[in-house]
């Protein structure tokens, strides 16, 4: 009797094992593959590389390793200087993006939820609008106006909604959305004022909108990093209190989950992240609705998993895609967000069409 | 071994209160029975005991402690509440929601181990829903997540646990099946157990004491011969002459025919028009 009773209880812990295992399979595939994808996209451009080169000049700056150069100074320059920055941006934006767009989703069990929600892109796009606009002598300075303006804005535009919501000391998701929808449709409209009284800079404005990494440089890699770094360590923390809130609310209150505090720090760190991503970069779409999907699909809704599976998906999904922006129609660059939302969309209605599981 | 005291609580909605004049205790090793008509605030009380709506006015302690003022995780380590057929993400699987239950022992920087997977197999088993446990939560019927629910308390390990409507789905054999389980649980391991059930029966059977509300206050109180009285039933339910003794334990038993409510009967009715015309 108590044999059985033990070999029971190892087949559902074992089984339970094996899911776990296949998820920590899946982390770590992804994560060579994200190395590989680095590579591939920083050997590919208008001058072509050849893989094991690349290989060899990336390995050679690791502070532990020492490799007798083969190649010119020429080649570690367009490596170092021009592609690798924009290969890493591309990263930390998709990581970002995909990361926030999972903690939305998972926060307000809402399957359309997206990082730009909320009012977040076009408090942003609200922001840098008004930094092109800005006469020349403001542009001079530092990382630039820009996208300081636009971080200020995707900030100050949540905050407002965030205000807006509550309700007493409870923050009812309904009423979040809709003010953030309302919102941002309010913000939409004057973006839309500006860029027809914009004149010849409407061009700018329009590129900026649909995000592009062409002018990324190591500045600003640099200052993205450590907001995404700090958004995504405290999102992946919270990972446990997210599937609980998969529950409803209550019962999410009943099993020990703070869920006003959870709501309040998942809300800061993913509009941080959002922000930042999208301050440098511009309003890149699909890539924070799909991937957590897709990755939901794969691998199930844990969201100890769904978490940093969408940060490894986001980064190598958005790196192809910039890959593919310079490269389909070079040396004219499309921007990245109109290539995200071509693979995106169509993706998206086969999922709606054939998923067999409930994903959600 | 912790009790509920529930002293002088009223509770509302915005400003229309609900409930108000509430006091009596849940002992330890005890089941307290809710029962009351529908709307009468008995699912109101549970909520406000585990902290989901605010009081309105009085207070409500557990182990001594006021549960308006305990961190959430306390709170959750104390005490666990069987919902009344809630939403369950369909995503999940019947395992994962048991392993749910060991939330509030678990800091921010923990996975479960070991320890936690064999404590919520053992709450499966002991609830008979271990068959489940590989099933997703969007396959199984009411009364399978009822017992689920159930063993989602019972891996909380709490010494107190709220139940709403726990037999609400299930079939007269799962009923008693149920509450047998539970009455067990609450003896073995003295856990002071509060149930708002419908089933007046059900509750004179298998609770220690019956708490009746009706029009926003406490009725009756005491042990069901006490309450379930043939003038409580018809002050509080309008069904007359109802109230009978169970033939195997004495009890009070209530048993329905048909035209003793507030309305007649609909067969009744048609009976008498056709008399009428005929």
């Amino acid at each position: 009797m108590n044999a059985v009773k033990i070999s029971a209880t190892n087949q559902a812990t074992h089984s339970h094992l094996l899911r776990w295992r296949s998820r920590i399979y899946g982390i770590l595939g992804l994560f060579i593959l994200l190395v590989v994808v680095v590579i591939l996209s920083t050997a590919i451009g208008s001058v072509h590389i050849p893989f094991l080169t690349t290989s060899s000049i990336l390995i050679s700056k690791l502070p532990w390793v020492e490799v007798t150069p083969t190649w010119t100074s020429a080649l570690e320059t367009i490596i170092f200087e021009i592609r690798l920055p924009r290969v890493i941006l591309a990263g930390l934006v998709g990581a970002a993006l995909a990361t926030a767009g999972a903690t939305y989703q998972g926060l307000f069990r809402n399957p359309l939820a997206d990082p730009y929600l909320i009012g977040v892109a076009q408090g942003a796009a609200l922001g840098a609008v008004i930094g092109f606009l800005l006469p020349p002598t403001w542009h001079s300075t530092g990382p630039g106006i820009i996208p300081l303006l636009a971080f200020c804005g995707a900030v100050a535009s949540t905050a407002t909604v965030y205000s807006l919501a509550r309700v007493g000391k409870t923050l009812p998701v309904t009423t979040l959305i809709l003010a953030g929808v309302a919102l941002g449709a309010f913000l939409a409209s004057i973006v839309s004022y500006l860029i027809i009284s914009s004149g010849e800079k409407i061009h700018g404005i329009m590129f900026w909108l649909m995000g592009s990494f062409s002018l990324s440089q190591w500045s600003e890699a640099i200052i993205v990093l450590p907001y995404v770094l700090l958004g995504v360590i405290i999102i992946l923390l919270y990972a446990r209190p997210l599937n609980l809130v998969q529950l409803d609310e209550e019962q999410a209150q009943q099993l020990g989950i703070n869920v006003e505090r959870l709501k309040l720090i998942l809300l800061a760190a993913a509009t941080l992240i959002t922000a930042a991503a999208v301050s440098f970069v511009g309003i890149i779409g699909f890539v924070g609705i799909i991937i957590p999907h897709a990755v939901r699909l794969i691998w199930g809704a844990d969201h100890r998993f769904l978490l940093p599976l969408s940060v490894l998906t986001g980064a190598v999904f958005l790196i192809l895609a910039d890959l593919t922006a310079r490269t389909v129609m070079a040396p004219t660059e499309i921007p990245v967000g109109v290539i995200t939302a071509i693979c995106g969309a169509p993706f998206f209605l086969y999922l709606l069409r054939h998923r067999k599981r409930v994903i959600f | 071994m912790i009790k509920i005291e529930m002293q002088n609580v009223a509770l509302a909605y915005g400003h229309k209160v609900v409930v108000k004049d509430l006091t009596f205790q849940v002992m330890p090793g005890e089941i307290v029975g809710l029962i009351g008509p529908n709307g009468c605030g008995k699912s109101t009380i549970i909520k406000a005991i585990s902290h989901v709506i605010p009081l309105y006015s009085g207070k409500i302690l557990l182990d001594g402690q006021d549960v308006t003022k305990l961190p959430r995780r306390d709170l959750a380590r104390l005490l666990a509440v069987v919902p009344q057929m809630p939403l369950l993400p369909s995503a999940f699987t019947a395992f994962e929601i048991v392993l749910m239950g060991r939330n509030p022992h678990l800091s921010l920087f923990q996975y479960e181990g070991p320890k936690e997977l064999a404590l919520a197999w053992q709450a499966m088993e002991k609830t008979g829903t271990q068959s489940l446990a590989e099933r997703r939560v969007s396959e199984l019927s009411g009364g399978e997540i009822q017992g689920l629910l159930i063993a989602r308390a019972l891996a909380q390990e709490t010494k107190a646990i709220l139940l709403d409507e726990p037999t609400a789905n299930l079939d007269i054999g799962r009923q008693v099946e149920t509450l047998d389980l539970i009455k067990s649980l609450c003896r073995d391991n003295n856990l002071a157990v509060l149930a708002a059930l419908h089933d007046l029966n059900l509750a004179t059977q298998y609770c220690d004491h019956l708490v009746l509300i009706n029009n926003g206050r406490i009725h009756a109180e005491g042990t069901p011969s006490e309450v379930i009285t043939a003038e409580n039933i018809a002050a509080v339910y309008g069904a007359e002459s109802c109230v009978y003794t169970h033939p195997v334990n004495g009890l009070p038993c209530v048993l329905l025919s048909a035209g003793n409510g507030r309305t007649a009967g609909f067969r009744d009715e048609m009976r008498k028009i056709e008399e009428d015309i005929g």
